[in-house]
């Protein structure tokens, strides 16, 4: 009995946990990206980028706060620039749009165009970044690192595996929880929520309906900003903050959002937690979990994990094809592409 | 002069025109109906009264008032109701939703004139809460109509209402049309049924090649042999 509960312990410290965490965060940013699909209708590859861009900012306005001794006791700084990170992103961004994609929304380019000019936005805004801040490593968080050590737990319940819950896991958790819920009160319950639905339903109708797109455009970027820079932070906390890695989160995000169905928040969600479990199982070394379940004697000597941490991200990269062959329009429809 | 009136209009998509000096019109309270055969441009010449088409000859008034140059967006505020042929409807969202975007423009209270909707469409207050793209395609086209009601318009038109439904459904939509003109709004509408049209309208326009063959009230034509013979099949 006390083996399997050790096996479930297991599980939880090493897959569960990172996983709800990294789900998170890979939800929240291809709720960016389904977002701006479902209106604007193209691919933003500028989105991985836009969250570099929003975690600098917050990064840098966490410095100054630090430097000047202000601080939330056990919770990262971070959490108060936040807020100034997601509205410097949130000008940034709606500049992008005055002078990039506006200009092919007035010559009403195909979605291709839209997707193309978003990589030149994307290596724009990588380059200000890596200008900014360096390409390298950094470290941001501070406060509590844990809610609760892998000692600690040991010592609450007296098994041998610990559970060790870091501080920013559970801020990932409860912020992803709470932004998404506001997301959607907004989009079916307010008039400008509604708007941005009806839009991304049937935009010639909205039209006749008086719905007015600029204005729908607008908060679809705003809402992207914030989604982006949010999520970006959240994922530097819980790792370190390395302009190069938002580069890559890029193909778990664009899967994430179209494993899920292009244009539909729920699935959004539902891909983020689909991504996140199947790289961190598919990565994951079973020998220790195996140990306590089978017999003395029958534990593998191998490792049995299924593929190298450095594969992780051909694991998003299949579980994509194998959508776009199977189910195009993903779990829950949304538009094929 | 009648309320609404698209004079000599003549224009196209933009390459070869497709109206030539066409001229439709209707009243406050009546039924107008364009009716002809494929590619007369029926469709066509409701999209230039309502601004989806620009004009190159020809104008557009409404209440006396030259509307030619506005948007159909400026139109709608100026009590033009419109229900296209196709996607009329905002599928994922729910009937009620699909009322409420209806009347975006609105600043005022919306709930009574929803309620006059579901007076008009008992069903569709039934089905308030289930998203318009799971209903039938007569349920379908009571959503379109009801949510270009929602603006309170003076002129309502639609493009082939009854188009893809049942003929027990279209006789039960024909009936809301005339209840809707009954409340006083002017109805014009595009029909490819034409002699049930033309047995409920006012007047008539048919339609060919982008010209006004015949005008006349529905039941003038109705009984005119030339039009029989040529354009409801004997």
């Amino acid at each position: 009995m006390e083996d399997i509960l050790n096996a479930i312990v297991l599980m939880t410290n090493f897959l569960i946990v990172p996983g709800l965490a990294y789900g998170s965060q890979l939800a929240l940013g291809a709720l960016g990206i389904t977002l701006v699909y479902g209106i604007l209708r193209f691919s933003n590859f500028a989105h991985g980028e836009t969250m570099a861009f929003g975690t600098m900012m917050t990064i840098l306005v966490t410095w100054f706060l630090q430097a000047h001794g202000i601080g939330l006791g056990p919770l990262p700084t971070a959490l108060i620039a936040l807020p100034v990170g997601a509205a410097a992103t949130v000008v940034l961004v709606l500049l992008t749009d005055k002078w990039v994609y506006c200009f092919y929304r007035r010559q009403k380019s195909p979605p291709v165009i839209f997707l193309i000019a978003s990589i030149g936005v994307m290596f724009l805004m990588n380059g200000i970044v890596r200008f900014i801040i360096g390409p390298k490593d950094q470290v941001f968080t501070d406060g509590e690192r844990f809610i609760i050590t892998a000692g600690e737990f040991k010592q609450l319940s007296g098994l041998r595996e610990g559970l060790a819950i870091k501080t920013t896991q559970g801020i990932t958790v409860i912020t992803a929880i709470v932004v998404v819920a506001a997301l959607f009160w907004f989009l079916n319950k307010t008039r400008t929520g509604k708007s941005m639905r009806a839009y991304s339903d049937n935009e010639d109708l909205a039209l006749l309906s008086g719905i007015n797109p600029d204005r729908v455009v607008m908060v679809a970027w705003i809402f992207t900003a914030v989604l982006a820079t949010i999520a970006g932070t959240l994922y530097g906390l819980d790792k370190s903050f390395k302009p190069f890695v938002y580069l890559q989160i890029l193909l778990p995000l664009f899967a994430s959002a179209i494993v899920g169905g292009l244009g539909n928040p729920l699935g959004a969600i539902a891909g983020g937690f689909v991504i996140a479990f199947s790289e961190v199982s598919f990565t994951f070394a079973y020998r220790k979990f195996l140990a306590y379940l089978v017999p003395d004697g029958w534990a593998p000597d191998g490792l049995v994990q299924l593929l190298s941490t450095d594969y992780k991200f051909a694991v998003s990269f299949v579980i994509l094809v194998l959508v776009l062959l199977v189910k195009p329009t993903g779990i829950f429809s949304g538009k094929s592409l | 002069m009648s309320y609404l009136t698209g004079e000599h209009m003549t224009g196209g998509y933009g390459g070869a025109d497709i109206l030539h000096d066409c001229t439709i019109a209707v009243d406050k309270g009546e039924i107008a109906v364009v009716v002809g055969p494929n590619g007369a441009g029926k469709s066509t010449a409701m999209k230039a009264v309502f601004g989806m088409l620009n004009l190159r000859k020809g104008k557009v008034l409404i209440g006396g008032e030259d509307i030619t140059g506005l948007t159909p967006q400026a139109r709608v505020l100026k009590g033009m109701g419109f229900v296209p042929q196709n996607n009329n409807v905002f599928t994922s969202m729910t009937v009620e939703e699909n009322l409420e975007m209806g009347a975006f423009i609105r600043e005022d209270g919306i709930a009574e004139t929803m309620r006059e909707v579901f007076g008009l469409f008992p069903i569709l207050e039934e089905k308030r809460r289930q998203p318009a793209g799971e209903l039938s395609g007569g349920q379908r086209q009571q959503v379109a109509i009801g949510r270009a009601l929602m603006t309170r318009p003076e002129v309502l038109m639609l493009d082939e209402p009854t188009a893809g439904v049942s003929p027990i459904v279209m006789d039960e939509l024909f009936d809301r049309i005339i209840e809707i003109a009954r409340t006083g709004i002017a109805i014009l509408m595009v029909e490819q049924n034409a002699k049930q049209a033309l047995n409920i309208a006012d007047n008539g326009f048919v339609m060919v090649q982008g010209r006004n063959r015949y005008t006349d009230t529905g039941a003038a034509l109705m009984a005119d042999p030339e039009v029989r013979a040529a354009f409801l099949g004997g």
